[in-house]
């Protein structure tokens, strides 16, 4: 049951094979078993998912059910929902219950998916391994000695471990596609203003996205068709008619171009990446598509430019948690200005606090223009970078992550280093843009490789058509870490 | 260029966020590191560029003049820090 596609549990449970609950409680217990090796969820509540479980049950009993209903779901925990602990992966937050639900978790709650649980992540989704989560981090299923890539590494675990058939992620740059990738499951962050991100905690509002993490292209369309769509209470959410996004999943690959972009091939990545995202570009080649090679001459000023954007709307979104509204208050204080210093102080996590202070430098008096209004414009070399480029192809692949997963510790005091590992990602959430990983193939370490593809703006259907073509042909997103596969213990 | 702490602890109040003398010099080396990264920006010419300041060149829009929130005051107080007669309490500002 835990191999199962959502397609699949959709006709058991529509054929009564098997309840809503049963399967709830078949993932509960394996998050019962895995979770203290694997830190992937910060919150369960059995009691809570189970009430969800039995009212799908009566729902597919009514003849009601959706694609959805019925189907557990595990949200990442910067997702607010309504009477669950909300804690951004963060001490500030470590006692939220939130009022109210993000779109995305009523989204998913009127579709009939039971919540299975609050996956960990970076603290505020600011990091690239899970680490700087004030709940621990959430370790690799692979090789719990590695990283699982962040920041939604806990929804990406989840997925690998089979914890959960299907989880939610966001991405600021990178944060759905880097840890999918390290840990060998599928993902997409759709065009900016695809998915709402109403009760979403906010790090970078120009570049945030949420989007599906799940086993394989066909699931993340029909997870998609939930998540995505209008919602007035997001001021960027676009006013587009609904679509399906699973309508392109049989369309031929048959001279279709992929661009690889040599900035993208030359040094940086690791040769076992470079040879397992190849030898899917061949793979692809076989099927009908055709290589042509681009040019994205802006890219390597993604990164510089990517951390001075996100850290800048990052300082003044978390201007929020002042200790007086909701979230961690300090004990003492001398004044109001004392108790905002120490709140903020105790509340927030070392790569929080660097990110703030890099923010608030960047759009201090005297500094604007040569960092922030700089910044902006780079952003707009790339974007036309890729406005070029796409031109002469129809998708961008390359790898989404110079390496495969890291191990822990080797990087959380060297920021610098850390951040240059984002070079792949960053530049599509400068410009906009669709993009996803797939898993495909191992490198060093049996860890996996993830095969990004960059789409134009709202060609998420055609991308998601290319990933599931790429998955009947070859079974990487089948794969299993070892100890996790059914039966093992 | 290069941070000086005066320059860090002006930031840091700025921002809003106490940082320790024992921290303090470990705050301002990962900062340094981070703004050399950042400063490879300057290498590329960008004059006559326009900023670009979001993903999407699209208008925001415009909705009825209606009243669309319902009064939740007392739910989100429910989880507020000090609170007393819908008030949210701060240390007093003014003698």
């Amino acid at each position: 049951m835990i191999e199962a596609s959502l397609s699949r549990l959709r006709s058991d449970l529509d054929a009564r094979r098997i309840s809503s609950v049963e399967l709830a409680t078949l993932f509960l217990d394996r998050i019962e078993r895995a979770n203290p090796a694997l830190n992937a969820f910060i919150t369960v509540d059995r009691d809570r998912t189970l009430a969800q479980a039995r009212a799908a049950d009566a729902r597919i009993a009514r003849g009601a059910a959706g694609p959805l209903t019925g189907i557990p779901v595990a949200h990442k925990d910067i997702f607010c929902a309504e009477g669950w602990r909300t804690t951004c992966g963060s001490r500030m937050l470590a006692n939220f219950i939130s009022p109210y639900d993000a779109h995305v978790v009523s989204r998913f709650g009127d579709a009939g998916a039971v919540l299975l649980g609050k996956c960990n992540m970076d603290e505020f989704a600011m990091g690239s391994s899970n680490e700087t989560s004030y709940f621990g981090p959430a370790r690799n299923p692979w090789d719990p000695a590695c990283v699982p890539g962040g920041s939604s590494g806990g929804s990406a675990v989840a997925v690998a471990a089979r914890l959960a058939p299907a989880a939610t992620a966001t991405d600021t740059g990178g944060s759905i596609r880097q840890p999918a990738a390290m840990c060998g499951v599928s993902g997409i962050k759709p065009t900016y203003g695809v998915v709402s991100r109403y009760g979403m905690v906010a790090y970078a509002s120009s570049l945030d996205q949420g989007g599906p993490m799940a086993r394989s292209a066909a699931d993340l369309a029909a997870l998609l068709n939930v998540m995505a769509g209008f919602d007035p209470r997001d001021s960027t959410s676009l006013e587009r008619p609904a679509e399906d996004y699973g309508r392109d999943l049989d369309r031929p690959l048959a001279g279709v171009r992929l661009g690889l972009p040599k900035e993208y091939f030359g040094a940086g990545m690791a040769e076992d990446v470079r040879a397992a995202v190849l030898a899917a570009v061949n793979e692809l080649e076989k099927l009908g598509a055709k290589r042509v090679e681009v040019e994205l001459p802006a890219s390597p000023l993604s990164v510089p430019a990517y951390y001075v954007i996100a850290p800048a709307e990052a300082s003044s979104n978390l201007a929020r948690f002042d200790g007086v509204r909701y979230g961690h208050r300090a004990a003492e204080y001398a004044d109001l200005v004392d108790m905002y210093c120490r709140t903020r102080a105790e509340g927030f996590g070392a790569e929080v606090k660097r990110r703030i202070l890099v923010g608030t430098y960047v759009l201090s008096h005297g500094y604007y223009d040569a960092y922030y209004l700089k910044a902006q414009k780079i952003r707009r070399l790339i974007a036309q970078d890729f406005v070029r480029a796409f031109g002469a192809c129809d998708f961008i692949v390359g790898p989404t992550s110079p390496t495969v997963a890291f191990r822990s510790g080797e990087k959380v005091d060297d920021p610098v280093r850390m951040y240059l590992d984002d070079i792949y990602t960053v530049a599509p959430n400068l410009a906009g843009l669709p993009a996803m990983s797939i898993p495909c193939g191992f490198g060093a370490g049996g860890l996996p490789v993830g095969l990004q593809v960059v789409g134009s703006y709202f060609s998420e259907s055609r991308m998601l058509g290319l990933a599931h073509r790429f998955q009947q042909a070859t079974d990487w997103h089948e794969r299993i870490p070892p100890a996790h596969a059914e039966g093992a213990r | 260029m290069s941070l000086t702490p005066d320059q860090v602890a002006r930031i840091a109040h700025l921002a809003r966020i106490a940082v320790s003398p024992a921290e303090a010099e470990a705050v301002r080396a990962q900062l340094n590191g981070i703004l050399a990264l950042v400063e490879r920006m300057q290498a590329v010419d960008t004059e006559g560029v326009a900023p670009m300041a979001h993903a999407q060149d699209v208008m925001l829009r415009l909705r009825e003049d209606a009243v669309t929130e319902a009064d939740l005051h007392a739910r989100f107080q429910a989880i507020a820090p000090q609170v007393e007669g819908d008030l949210y309490l701060v240390p007093k500002v003014i003698e």
